[in-house]
Parts: C-alpha cells; sequence; structure tokens
C-alpha cells in the first residue's frame, strides 16, 4: 500500500516536472523542471530496486549533464520572447502525431498484454543482495567489451567537444612547440672566422 | 499492486510529452536536446522495469550504456550549439539554412 501511494505521488510530480520542461518560458526554468524530473525518476527506480542506477542518474546526470546544460542555457544570450513565436503554429500537428503515439503504446502496452501473463509481479530480491555488486560484476565480465567501447565514446565526446569549442584568438602569445622541437642547429648558431687580438 | 503496466505506462506518457515538447518548441534547439534527455529518461524507464519484473540483469546494463551514450551526445550537442552562437549569434532553428536542407 505504501510502495502505491509513493509510486502514484512520485510519478504525478514526474510527470508534473515533464509538463513544465516542455511549456517553460524560460529555458532556466526549463532546465531547472528536468532536474526535478530525474530526481523523481531516481526514486522510482530505488522503488524498482536499481539502486546503483538511481544513484548514477543523480551523480552523473543532475551533478554533471544537467549543470552543463545550465551553463550553456546562461552563458548564451537569448532572446527568449522570440523564440516563443511558433508555440502554437505547430500545435495541431504535434497534437495528431502525439494522439496516434498514445493510441499505438496504450494498444501495446493494455490490450495485446492483457491476454498474455506478462502482468506478473517482480519477486523481492533476497536479503543480503547487492544491486551494485551484481552490475559490477556482469559489467567486468560478460560485456567487459562493451563498457571498454562506452570509455572510447567517451573519449571521443571529450576531443570532440574541446576540439569544436576551442578558438584561436589572433594576437594570443604562446608557445608552438612543433617550431621549437624542430628547430636545427643551422638555424641558431652563426659561427664567424676572425683572428685572435692582442691584449691591450 | 504495482504492475509493469503501471511502469511501461508512465514511460509511454513521458515519452509522448517529450514528442509534443519537441513538436512545440521546434524553433529552439536547447529546448529539443532536453526533450531528446527525456525521451532517453522514458526508454531507460521501460528497460528498468523490464529489469526488475522479467527478473534478468540485463536492462540495467543496457540502460548503463544509454546513459554514457546520452552523456556524450549531450556533450557533443552542447559544443556543437555553443559554436553555432558564437558564429551566427542565434539558436533558431528556422535561421539554420546554411546547408540548404
Amino acid at each position: 500500500m505504501f510502495e502505491q501511494i509513493l509510486f502514484y505521488a512520485i510519478s504525478a510530480v514526474l510527470l508534473v516536472a515533464a509538463v513544465g520542461v516542455i511549456t517553460a518560458r524560460n529555458p532556466v526554468h526549463g532546465v531547472l523542471f528536468l532536474v526535478l524530473a530525474f530526481f523523481n525518476s531516481a526514486v522510482l527506480w530505488l522503488l524498482l530496486e536499481a539502486e546503483f542506477l538511481a544513484i548514477v542518474l543523480v551523480l552523473v546526470y543532475v551533478g554533471a549533464v544537467m549543470v552543463l546544460f545550465l551553463f550553456v542555457v546562461m552563458m548564451l544570450d537569448i532572446n527568449v520572447e522570440k523564440m516563443r513565436a511558433g508555440f502554437t503554429r505547430y500545435a495541431p500537428l504535434g497534437i495528431l502525431v502525439v494522439a496516434i503515439m498514445a493510441l499505438e503504446l496504450g494498444q501495446v502496452i493494455w490490450l495485446r498484454a492483457s491476454g498474455r501473463n506478462l502482468s506478473i509481479v517482480g519477486s523481492q530480491q533476497p536479503d543480503g543482495y547487492n544491486n551494485t555488486k551484481e552490475l559490477g560484476r556482469v559489467l567486468y565480465t560478460d560485456y567487459v567489451f562493451a563498457f571498454e567501447l562506452a570509455a572510447v565514446i567517451l573519449l571521443v565526446a571529450i576531443v570532440a567537444a574541446i576540439t569544436l569549442t576551442m578558438r584561436r584568438r589572433p594576437g594570443l602569445k604562446q608557445q608552438d612547440i612543433t617550431q621549437q622541437v624542430s628547430v636545427k642547429r643551422e638555424d641558431r648558431v652563426r659561427l664567424v672566422k676572425m683572428d685572435a687580438e692582442k691584449d691591450a | 499492486m504495482i504492475t509493469i503496466e503501471h511502469y511501461m505506462s508512465l514511460a509511454a506518457v513521458l515519452f509522448l510529452l517529450s514528442i509534443a515538447g519537441i513538436f512545440i518548441n521546434r524553433r529552439n534547439v536547447i529546448l529539443l536536446l532536453m526533450c531528446i534527455e527525456l525521451m532517453l529518461l522514458a526508454v531507460n524507464f521501460n528497460f528498468v522495469a523490464l529489469s526488475r519484473f522479467l527478473g534478468g540483469l540485463e536492462g540495467q546494463v543496457f540502460v548503463f550504456f544509454i546513459l554514457t551514450v546520452a552523456a556524450a551526445e549531450a556533450a557533443i550537442g552542447l559544443a556543437i550549439l555553443v559554436v553555432l552562437f558564437r558564429n551566427r549569434r542565434s539558436i533558431n532553428v528556422d535561421e539554420l539554412d546554411a546547408m540548404k536542407g
């Protein structure tokens, strides 16, 4: 019973936050609503006994990605009112697409599942079960190749983000390492031949 | 009792909301990126719920990788956005017609 109340209350907050994300006039408010949505999802994932992913969602998503979003939103000087001009122009098309998708998803989830035995109640994990430990065991054995691939993807993302946003300002004095390394003796040293001089 | 249908319906509603968000915020790239994040969250919800109710850990492993790729996507997307704003002083989708698409 308590689980049910918790589920409905947190789901309601989650959906309100999602509505807030898509209708927020100010992008900063939108990002903050998104943070609220991620927090509530993390709590729901805790209800689903996915503790590790819930914590990762808060730490990585709220802690890093959303802060990145906030930085960018605050850094760019956007004319918000001009952006909202087309708010209602695309609404009919959007409502149509969403209605069709709602029908399809409802059919998949509710009608087709009614005949099958999908409505199982997940069994509670036994005492002493450690979600993080089990996930780590699977991740480092069965999925170790995919894990390393994910690391490479993150590296590529770092390199891409830095190369995209790096700019060279004219007039900025900096070392050119390749020029320094490839310098030859002839460029720097000049031998001069001259007679010895007598002491005065 | 909370069954799998409850969680999948919640994820479906979340997904539909983000699709509606993409349609009504067509001009602002930042809001489009935020709606994509919301979509990925809805998909992750399905994975976590199925992993719980069907009793396997594979769904959670999948969510882990989706989170990784989504973080990379957000970083690159925002970097592109910053470069775009630096060059054109605007992030309006309607004005991005340099490729004549």
